[in-house]
């Protein structure tokens, strides 16, 4: 390393006209290895005059503009932008949960190639041609990474979301017991085909799981069913009934029950009743039934 | 077909009053064994056993809504305990 080296200096090194296209790349990646500090905190200067970043203390910041410099600068080196994946996967994850925005890293890697850029054209201002074929070598490359950081974080962030989505999915729809053999299941919120669906599911698994003999859906917190919905519904009950389990729907609200006459759903094989309370008593009844067999049965 | 005739036969043979088909080993049930396990019940009953269904998986019970097939008028449990308590149920209020 010779950083004493002077800045415009770029008579200082051999004429390059003869080299191959091959060695520029090489050149450039030692260039900006040269002047690595100076760069570097060039780019962490212009990424504090941009309002980037405000999420991370000034240590945590210099560790990181020091890592993403140096995975950059391999990249244009090696050409692989594998590595550089993992690391951009990585500090997204770590700084995802601390709110940074898409167009703040975006912003970052724009900024550093662009300092990059800048110190070329300082480097190779004497020779027009040498530096445009220079460009011609580092655009490709840097754009690539550009590319790849942004990708890699919004892939990491729709990778959140999604974790968030099932996580509340599954606390939206929970199956409770209540009594030995009853389980409540308050639907509230839209019901869509997906949630329909993953409800089900949940049902029919807290039913083998809970042993349950009655199951009340209470759906006075649904604002809205369709008839995909309506039908699903109705193969829910069936469903249930198939593992051994009555079901009771309540809360009908007047507009659901129109809904559901209008389309023609069969509501004779329905168990309906006004509110939760009542589906409440009228499972107890149910059960009450079951268990004084029971405890015959047993006493025998 | 086999197993139809020598379940029916059985039936008369040890005099039972129900029968309990166990299906939880069955990941899949198509539209034939569902009709199959029906016209068995029916048989049953002819004869004068009462039949419960025990078993069914929840995957097993969302395709068979889904494809529109149902057990009919058979009556249906959780597991064998279940069936059990069903037919205790039922078939001593019979009697």
């Amino acid at each position: 390393m010779e950083d004493d080296r002077p800045e415009d200096g770029s008579q200082d090194f051999p004429p390059l006209d003869e080299r191959d296209e091959d060695q520029l790349l090489p050149q450039l990646v030692a260039h900006l290895r040269e002047h690595r500090t100076k760069l570097r905190q060039e780019w962490a200067g212009r990424i504090h005059d941009a309002h980037l970043l405000h999420a991370m203390t000034p240590q945590e910041m210099a560790a990181e503009t020091t890592s993403v410099y140096d995975n950059y600068v391999e990249v244009l080196e090696t050409g692989s932008v594998e590595a550089l994946q993992h690391y951009a996967r990585d500090l997204s994850e770590r700084i995802i949960p601390r709110g940074v925005e898409t167009h703040e890293v975006v912003g970052i890697v724009l900024l550093l190639r662009d300092v990059l850029a800048r110190s070329l054209f300082e480097k190779y201002q004497r020779d027009f041609a040498l530096l445009n074929r220079v460009l011609d070598a580092y655009e490709p490359a840097a754009n690539r990474i550009a590319n790849t950081v942004a990708v890699s974080f919004v892939e990491e962030r729709e990778r959140v979301i999604r974790q968030q989505q099932d996580s509340i999915r599954e606390l939206s729809t929970p199956v409770l017991p209540v009594r030995e053999r009853l389980l409540i299941l308050p639907i509230i919120g839209v019901l869509d085909a997906e949630r329909a669906r993953q409800l089900t599911e949940q049902l029919l698994r807290g039913i083998r799981t809970h042993r349950a003999k009655v199951v009340v859906i209470d759906i006075t917190g649904a604002p809205d069913v369709d008839e995909s919905v309506a039908n699903h519904l109705v193969r829910t009950v069936d469903a249930s009934r198939l593992m051994g389990a009555s079901v009771i729907i309540t809360g009908l609200s007047p507009e659901i029950a129109q809904t559901l006459v209008t389309i023609g759903v069969d509501l004779g094989k329905m168990n309906t009743i006004g509110d939760l309370q009542g589906g409440l008593e009228e499972a107890e009844r149910l059960l009450g039934y079951t268990v004084t067999r029971d405890e015959a049965a047993a006493a025998t | 077909m086999r197993f139809q005739g020598d379940l029916i036969a059985q039936i008369g043979e040890f005099r039972a009053r129900g029968l309990i088909i166990d299906v939880a080993a069955l990941d899949v049930l198509d539209s034939f064994g569902s009709r199959t396990l029906r016209n068995i019940a029916e048989m049953a009953r002819l004869r004068g056993a009462t039949t419960v269904i025990v078993g069914i998986q929840p995957d097993v019970a969302l395709a068979m809504v889904e494809l529109g097939m149902g057990t009919g008028e058979v009556a249906t449990a959780l597991d064998l305990e279940e069936g059990l308590v069903y037919l205790d149920r039922h078939v001593r209020g019979r009697r």
